[in-house]
C-alpha cells in the first residue's frame, strides 16, 4: 500500500471532505499556502479550494471558535485549526459553554457538528506553553468528543468520521507525529470514533496508550519480547471520547494486567480515569495493581534534556512493563 | 441544521406601514407582559432560577426585529426573553420552558438564560457574556459560504462591550465583511456598577471606527428610532455592506436577576424614576394616537388580547408535565456508538 506521513494523511482527508461536501470548509490562523499552517497540514488547500473555503483568521482563537459554531448552527461543517492546543486555552469558553452544551441546553433542538483540530505533544524544545497534552481538559466535558490519532492511516479515517459526525470533536494531532510514514489507503474510508484498535497483540499485560506514546509502546513491547519474553498488547482507543471499553476490558479479561501510558502529566490525567473504569468493570479480572506511566507534574521544561527527562521515553514504559509483570 | 419556520407573530417585514407598527405595538406589550408577570410568578414561588427582566429595555429587541424576515437570524442574551418573543417566539412554549416543563423551548434544559426557539433563527440566548459575538461572525459566514442574502442580529449588553470576545467578533465581521449588525443594549449597569466604573467611554457606538465599520447611538426607548437605525444597517448587511454597531441606550427598570434583588440596590430611585417617565409603551401609544393609526379602543382590544395570551401561557404551562429527571440523560450527544456510556 502506499505510505504517507501522518499530516499528508491529514490533508487528504481534509481535500477528500471538501471535495466531496460543499458544507465543509476550513478556518484558521496561517493555514494559506505556500506553507499551509505551521505544521503543513493544510498546504495547497487554499490554492484547490480559494479564500472563501479556506478562511484565514486573524490571530483570534475564541473567534475561531465561535465562528465555527455559528457557522455549523446553519448547517455547515467547519474545522477549525487551533495552532497549538495550549491555545484552546483562550477559546475555552466557546469550546466548554457554547459547543459542548448548545445542544442540550435547546434541548436537543440543533447539533454542533464542529472539528477543532490543534497539535499537541511536547519534543520540539518549544517549553511551556507550547507543548501541552490537554486531552484530560475536554475528556471531562460532557458533550465534547476528543480523537487522539496516532497512525497515519487511523490519522486520514478519524479526521474524515470527525468532520461528518454531528457533535463537536476536539481532534488532537500529535506535533512529533505528524512525519511519521505508514500506508493509508487513496481510496475513501472511515473509522468510526468509539472503536479502539490493537495495535499489538498479546497475552501477557495490555498496555494503553494514547497519540504518539502508542507508538513509544510499540517499540517497548518489541524491546521486552526480546529482551524479557514478555507477550504485551498494545491497545490504541483512538478515541478518549466516546471510549471503546469493551475492547480494553477483552484485553484486561485476557492479560488480567494492565499498564497505562500518557504524555499528559499524571495528576487529572486521562489515565487516571481509564484506571477507575477498568477497576469499576473488570476488578476481578486483575491480577496486579494497575500501573501509570505519564509525565511528570510539571509544566514541560525548555532545554531537551529536561524536557526528556519528563516526557514518558521508551525506557519509562519497558520499566513501566517490567513493573507491571514482576 | 436550521430550519425556518413560520410564527403568526413574526415581524411583517414588507407589510404596510400601519401593519408593522402595530406589530411594533403588540410586541412591546407581549414583551412587558410576559417580564412583568414572572416576577410575580417567581416571588410565588412557581418558577425558578436566574430570571434576567427585559422591562424598561422592550423597545430595542421590537426595533430590531421589526426589520428582520423570518429567515434572518439573532444571537440572545442571557437577558432573553424580549428577543425571543420579537423574533416570533410563543409565548407558552417560553413560560413552559420557565416552569421547566416538556413543552418548554428546550424541554426544561435551559430555563430563562437558554431559552430560544432555533427553528426561528434564534441560535441560542447565552449566559455568557460577550459570547454571542463570534457566533454571530460564525452565521455571517454561513450565510455568505451558502450566498444567501440573510442578515444576523447580534444582541449584547454594554458589558459584553468590554469583552475579548466583543473585540474579536468585531474584528472578524469587519475583515470578511460579513452580514451582522451587533446591538449593543446599553442599560448603563453590569448586576449593580455603573457603566462609567468599567469604561472611560460613555459611548461605546465609538469602537466602530476602530474595526473600520460605521457606529450609531440610538434612544433605545424610542422604537422607531431603533427601528430606523436598524433598518438601514440591516440594508446595507443585506446588500453586502458588512456589518455596523448600533448601541441603543436604555434602562434597565428592575434589578440584574429577579432572584437578586440585592442588584438593584446601587442605583438611584430618582434615576429610575426618570427612565420610566421615558417608558418606550406610552411614548409610542401617543404616536400612534395622535397620528390616527389605532383609536384608544384598539389599543385597549390589543391589550386585552395579549393578556389573553399570557393567561393562556400560563395555563398551557401548568398544564404540561414536568420533565422527567431521567431525561437529563437525553440531548448531550446527538449520536454515540452502540453502547457508549455517557
Amino acid at each position: 500500500m502506499r505510505e504517507l506521513l501522518l499530516r499528508e494523511a491529514l490533508n487528504e482527508a481534509l481535500r477528500e471532505e471538501l471535495r466531496q461536501d460543499p458544507r465543509v470548509f476550513l478556518l484558521g490562523e496561517d493555514i494559506i499556502d505556500p506553507w499551509g499552517g505551521t505544521f503543513r497540514v493544510t498546504e495547497g488547500l487554499y490554492t484547490e479550494f480559494g479564500p472563501e473555503r479556506v478562511r484565514e483568521t486573524p490571530i483570534s482563537e475564541a473567534a475561531i471558535v465561535g465562528c465555527a459554531i455559528g457557522a455549523a448552527l446553519l448547517g455547515m461543517r467547519p474545522v477549525a485549526e487551533i495552532m497549538f492546543l495550549d491555545f484552546a486555552a483562550i477559546a475555552m469558553d466557546q469550546i466548554v459553554n457554547q459547543a459542548a452544551k448548545l445542544r442540550y441546553m435547546t434541548g436537543g433542538q440543533t447539533s454542533v457538528p464542529i472539528v477543532i483540530r490543534a497539535a499537541g505533544g511536547a519534543g520540539r524544545a518549544s517549553a511551556a506553553q507550547h507543548s501541552q497534552s490537554l486531552e484530560a481538559w475536554f475528556t471531562h466535558v460532557p458533550g465534547l468528543k476528543v480523537v487522539m490519532p496516532s497512525t497515519p492511516y487511523d490519522a486520514k479515517g478519524l479526521l474524515k468520521a470527525a468532520i461528518r459526525d454531528p457533535d463537536p470533536v476536539i481532534f488532537i494531532e500529535h506535533k512529533m507525529a505528524y512525519s511519521t510514514k505508514g500506508p493509508v489507503p487513496e481510496e475513501d474510508y472511515v473509522i468510526p470514533l468509539g472503536k479502539a484498535d490493537v495495535k499489538r497483540p498479546g497475552k501477557d499485560l495490555t498496555l494503553v496508550a494514547t497519540s504518539r506514546q502508542v507508538l513509544r509502546a510499540l517499540e517497548a513491547a518489541e524491546r521486552v519480547a526480546i529482551e524479557d519474553g514478555y507477550d504485551v498488547e498494545v491497545v490504541d482507543p483512538r478515541t478518549l471520547y466516546p471510549l471503546d471499553l469493551e475492547t480494553i476490558l477483552a484485553s484486561v479479561r485476557k492479560t488480567h494486567r494492565v499498564l497505562i501510558v500518557h504524555e499528559a502529566a499524571r495528576r487529572g490525567g486521562w489515565g487516571g480515569e481509564l484506571l477507575a473504569q477498568i477497576v469499576e468493570h473488570a476488578f476481578d479480572d486483575l491480577d496486579a495493581q494497575i500501573i501509570r506511566v505519564a509525565a511528570e507534574n510539571t509544566p514541560i521544561p525548555f532545554a531537551p534534556p529536561m524536557e526528556e527527562f519528563v516526557i514518558p521515553q521508551v525506557d519509562d514504559i519497558v520499566a513501566g512493563i517490567r513493573s507491571a509483570l514482576a | 441544521m436550521t430550519m425556518i419556520a413560520a410564527s403568526r407573530h413574526a415581524a411583517p417585514v414588507g407589510g404596510s406601514e400601519p401593519e408593522r407598527l402595530l406589530w411594533m405595538y403588540r410586541t412591546l406589550l407581549r414583551i412587558r407582559a410576559f417580564d412583568e408577570r414572572i416576577v410575580r410568578l417567581f416571588n410565588q414561588g412557581k418558577i425558578a432560577g436566574a430570571l434576567h427582566s427585559y422591562v424598561g429595555e422592550e423597545a430595542v429587541a421590537t426595533g430590531v426585529c421589526a426589520n428582520l424576515r423570518p429567515d434572518d437570524y439573532i444571537v440572545s442574551t442571557h437577558r432573553g426573553h424580549g428577543h425571543l418573543l420579537a423574533k416570533g417566539g410563543e409565548m407558552r412554549r417560553m413560560m413552559a420552558e420557565l416552569y421547566g416543563r416538556v413543552d418548554g423551548y428546550c424541554r426544561g434544559k435551559g430555563g430563562s438564560m437558554h431559552i430560544t426557539d432555533v427553528s426561528l433563527g434564534i441560535l441560542g440566548a447565552n449566559g455568557i457574556v460577550g459570547a454571542g459575538l463570534p457566533i454571530a461572525a460564525g452565521a455571517g459566514t454561513a450565510i455568505r459560504l451558502k450566498g444567501g442574502d440573510q442578515v444576523v442580529a447580534c444582541f449584547f449588553g454594554d458589558g459584553a462591550a468590554n469583552t475579548g470576545a466583543f473585540h474579536e467578533g468585531l474584528n472578524l465581521a469587519a475583515t470578511w465583511n460579513l452580514p451582522v449588525l451587533f446591538v449593543c443594549e446599553n442599560n448603563g449597569y453590569a448586576q449593580f456598577t455603573p457603566q462609567r466604573m468599567h469604561a472611560r467611554v460613555p459611548d461605546l457606538f465609538v469602537r466602530a471606527e476602530g474595526y473600520g465599520i460605521p457606529g450609531a447611538s440610538v434612544d433605545g426607548n424610542d422604537v422607531l428610532a431603533v427601528s430606523e437605525a436598524a433598518s438601514a444597517a440591516v440594508e446595507r448587511a443585506r446588500r453586502g455592506g458588512g456589518p455596523s454597531l448600533i448601541e441603543a441606550k436604555t434602562f434597565r427598570w428592575y434589578g440584574h436577576a429577579i432572584n437578586n434583588p440585592a442588584s438593584n440596590l446601587g442605583r438611584d430611585q430618582a434615576e429610575i424614576d426618570a427612565w420610566k417617565a421615558r417608558d418606550p409603551i406610552p411614548r409610542f401609544e401617543r404616536q400612534l394616537l395622535d397620528r390616527g393609526l389605532a383609536t384608544q379602543a384598539d389599543l385597549d382590544a390589543m391589550r386585552a388580547e395579549v393578556l389573553q395570551e399570557l393567561e393562556e401561557s400560563i395555563a398551557f404551562a401548568e398544564a404540561s408535565p414536568l420533565a422527567a429527571p431521567e431525561s437529563a440523560l437525553e440531548d448531550v450527544y446527538t449520536t454515540l456508538p452502540p453502547g457508549a456510556e455517557l
